[in-house]
């Protein structure tokens, strides 16, 4: 499928439609300026940190005995387990997230604004408590996996999908319906196109997140390739071979974000023209109506409904269960506060790496792209002991303190914020920053003035993502916490650890709910 | 439309990064840190009792004891640990290997029978759990004396296991130092054949009570634990202690050692002293309805054969950390 031209390039009118595109990219030729460049670079230092280590630990008794762990038929196995599950799981979310963005933000659906939060709220359900819900009706294996993972992830592809659909020019639609294309036409060589880069970007979040993680996969007794290295972990207390399989992620997840690259294709994403941006008119659905309202009905009653029932039925057959509002509130208020200084500081180190990934090509700015990245999909646990390996030899008054703890949250979701800041900068119009430039703006009063405000909407929202995944972490918040520190899925795993899900159920609970709040101001978020 | 967003954003994370710093320096440092990997739900009640044993203030760090032992081991020297308390032999083990425990005092050595602690003397058990095979009476009218009769294809389909659990894999390791890698490589394959895989010992036991399962292997507390809760009348899954020393019987303990480099030697010889006292022997075999391992004291548990009738085969547990032989055997066989 052809891309259409970019109407917007460098400043540049637009072409007629049917001219060769350049192949020169973005801003091909001007580097970042050093206001960009040295945070980025330093954000790009910290997430690359957990590599450094798996170096360290693979290659300890030479590279023979890494590759003799690598090169094994088992490791083969489980990669193609874990990337069948990739593939199902994130096709499973493409699916849902661009239908459910099209339905909600584009169509005339009865009650589209409370769809819109509806479905962002899975978000908040950790996918260990999703896990045991699929577990209660007997689903295990792929299937059980598969399903868990797929309902706790597609918003990370439905958000970023809608709030693109909100921010594109229904001009460029009209203009094709009135040159004769039909509505599937126009959707599909038109609207696709501009999507492409939100739904690829949500997508490769999906990949990740479902490489990596470790707690549905557990419950549901599917064996991937991180429940292979937890295994090694827990079997044979040899660091080794957990960090010689975490590298075959590593690459595994650089090649992801090198093929993601690929496809944002040429097209541009900003809007063009003056004035201000007009909303799409709703379309209406007609016949349609009945079979959408199911489908949003389906998607939310399996998403949403179905685990919090599962945990009501916890709290109300609970005989374990011990009510202590205070110790309960207390780790509440503990799980806010971490959550929100990851998500600020996530936030802040992203802001760089996304502007220059959305405004420069190049090496540089694919490097740093790429290293942001890169430690996304190795399982908490080795991103945690790469940080003690770091903190005791080089940050020992940090160890097992709060900031450090704040820092591997960053280290493990930069790629989220990174996305939404990535995918905001691209639908503001570059020659925004231009002019700002050609009058004599420096750049770091360009990024404050005309980049920041005009993304502004697009890295909160990156924000409070960020905001939800830390409060789920589980793995590096058990190790690297203060000692005595709680926070709600430390109790959760503690009281799941007892036996007492009754007595995790009222944790479990005001997590989500927490978790729900960001959520619920993501799905009502309108740029 | 302007924001100061980063202005706000820079703010957020100065208050957020100071803020902990400064709650972390209002504390006074406790004079004995624990890593446990045994339940918070467990330990955290007896800490209090502890504290006025040893005559210090205590903070324990709560994990999996797989976890817990590779973070000891990445800490080093540097460690604020004074105490490691662990669900299984094999982490002890793994961290006694690598040095980094110290020796105990044999007067502790001595209140512990030498099959339950470490032969380099630098960690002992503290309770004792056995392998048992639950049996549903409504399925099976006499359960086998051996676990090497579960290969037998009369069983097909009727065991229940869990093969990625510790306890699970420290008996095959058990089993391994018994009769040698060939049989048991044998005996996994004839296993995996007949039994259906379950995540955690008491998923297992759910499956034999339920019926879905005739025959399951795990650890006795479970059972216990169960009819405790339930009564047991209530619980219609049985135990069997095989007899004879089969590998089946293996009796494997949760532990403590005293990790060296710190300066809580003191103290931390004082808290072993208190986990291996009566009040704290019973307080484990009472919650957990372990087996006591000090020496002169009983468990109460109704229905619970005393430790010394079981007739469990006798192996040298600091041996069970060679469970990275073990993993790779599970994973030829394709049970993890």
């Amino acid at each position: 499928m052809r891309t259409p031209d970019s109407p917007v390039r460098q400043g540049r009118t637009p072409r007629p439609a049917g001219a060769v595109a350049p192949t020169g990219r973005g801003r091909a030729g001007s580097r970042p300026s050093w206001v960009l460049l040295v945070p980025a670079c330093a954000a790009a230092v910290l997430a690359v940190l957990p590599l450094g280590y798996l170096a360290v630990r693979a290659f300890e008794h030479g590279p023979g005995h890494a590759w003799d762990i690598v090169a094994d038929e088992r490791t083969v196995l489980l990669l193609g387990r874990s990337l069948g599950l990739t593939a199902v799981v994130v096709s499973a979310c493409l699916v849902l997230g661009v239908s459910l963005a099209w339905l909600t933000v584009r169509t005339a659906l009865p009650g589209a604004r409370a769809w819109s939060v509806l479905v962002t709220l899975p978000l908040a359900v950790p996918s260990y408590v999703a896990a045991f819900a699929w577990l209660s009706v007997d689903l295990a294996g792929f299937t059980g996996s598969a399903l868990a993972l797929t309902m706790v992830s597609f918003p990370y592809v439905y958000l970023p999908v809608a709030a693109a659909l909100r921010g594109t020019d229904p001009a460029q639609e009209e203009v094709a319906r009135s040159l004769g294309l039909g509505p599937v036409r126009t959707f599909l060589r038109v609207t696709l196109p501009q999507l492409r880069p939100a739904a690829a970007g949500g997508g490769l979040l999906v990949a990740l997140y479902v490489i990596s993680d470790f707690g549905a996969v557990s419950l549901m007794r599917f064996d991937t390739f991180t429940r292979g290295i937890y295994t090694s972990y827990r079997a044979s207390f040899d660091r080794t071979p957990a960090a010689a399989l975490s590298a075959v992620l590593v690459i595994m997840t650089v090649a992801l974000v090198a093929g993601e690259a690929r496809t944002r294709g040429r097209a541009g994403h900003a809007r063009t023209g003056t004035g201000t941006a007009r909303p799409a008119a709703p379309a209406p659905l007609g016949r349609l109506r009945i079979p959408a309202l199911a489908w949003c009905s389906a998607v939310t009653a399996v998403a949403v409904a179905f685990p919090i029932g599962t945990l009501g039925y916890w709290l109300a057959v609970g005989s374990s269960a011990t009510w202590d509002p205070a110790a309960l509130a207390d780790t509440a208020s503990t799980t806010l506060g971490v959550a929100a200084a990851g998500a600020a500081l996530t936030t802040l180190l992203a802001l760089p790496v996304g502007v220059i990934a959305a405004r420069y090509r190049g090496r540089i700015a694919h490097l740093l792209e790429q290293a942001a990245y890169a430690g996304h999909a190795v399982p908490g646990i080795t991103v945690a002991l790469a940080l003690v390996f770091f903190a005791v030899r080089y940050a020992y008054p940090l160890y097992q303190q709060l900031p450090l703890l704040v820092c591997a949250y960053a280290v493990l979701f930069l790629p989220v914020a990174v996305a939404a800041t990535r995918a905001a900068v691209l639908q503001a119009p570059p020659v925004l920053e231009d002019v700002a430039r050609s009058l004599g703006r420096t750049p770091l009063r360009v990024l404050r003035e005309v980049t920041v405000p005009l993304a502004a909407p697009g890295v909160a929202a990156g924000a409070a993502l960020t905001f939800v995944v830390c409060m789920k972490e589980l793995p590096a918040t058990l190790l690297l916490r203060p000692t005595g520190m709680d926070t709600l899925a430390t109790r959760l795993w503690t009281e799941t650890g007892a036996g007492s899900y009754a007595a995790a159920a009222p944790y479990a609970a005001a997590l989500i709910l927490l978790a729900a709040v960001p959520s619920y101001l993501l799905g009502r978020h309108r740029t | 439309m302007r924001r100061p967003l980063a202005r706000t954003v820079t703010a957020l994370t100065a208050a957020a990064l100071l803020l902990p710093a400064l709650a972390a320096c209002s504390s006074e440092p406790a004079g004995l840190v624990i890593y446990s990997g045994r339940n918070e739900n467990l330990v955290g009640p007896l800490i209090e009792k502890m504290e006025k044993s040893v005559g210090t203030t205590i903070e324990v760090r709560y994990g999996d004891s797989a976890e817990l032992s590779a973070q000891l081991l990445e800490e080093g020297d540097k460690t604020e640990a004074g105490l490691f308390l662990s669900q299984d032999a094999g982490a002890l083990g793994a961290l006694s290997n690598e040095g980094r425990l110290t020796p105990l005092p044999q007067a502790t050595l001595d209140k512990v029978d030498p099959a339950y602690r470490s032969a380099a003397d630098d960690w002992a058990g503290v309770s004792g759990r056995a392998r048992v095979l639950a049996y549903n009476p409504k399925k099976v009218a006499t359960p086998p004396d051996s676990v090497h009769d579960l290969v037998k294809p009369e069983w097909k389909g009727k065991i229940a296991y869990a093969p990625t659990n510790a306890s699970f894999q420290a008996f095959v390791t058990g089993m391994r130092v018994l009769e040698g890698d060939d049989t048991t490589r044998t005996w996994l394959k004839g296993l995996k054949a007949n039994a259906e895989p379950y995540e955690k010992n008491n998923e297992v036991l759910e499956a034999v009570d339920s019926g879905k399962a005739s025959l399951g292997l795990l650890n006795h507390y479970y059972w216990y634990e169960k009819v405790a809760e339930e009564g047991k009348d209530k619980v219609k899954a049985r135990i069997h202690f095989l007899p004879g020393g089969d590998p089946g019987a293996l009796v494997n303990v949760a532990g403590v050692g005293i990790v060296k480099s710190s300066e809580q030697n003191k103290y931390a010889r004082k808290a072993v002293d208190f986990l291996l006292s009566e009040e704290a022997q019973h307080y484990f075999a009472d919650e957990t309805k372990e087996y006591p391992l000090a020496s002169g004291v009983k468990s109460k548990t109704e229905d619970l054969p005393p430790l010394e009738s079981l007739q469990a085969p006798r192996i040298d547990l600091g041996k069970l950390d060679s469970l990275k032989d073990t993993l790779a055997m599970l994973q030829d066989v394709g049970m993890v």
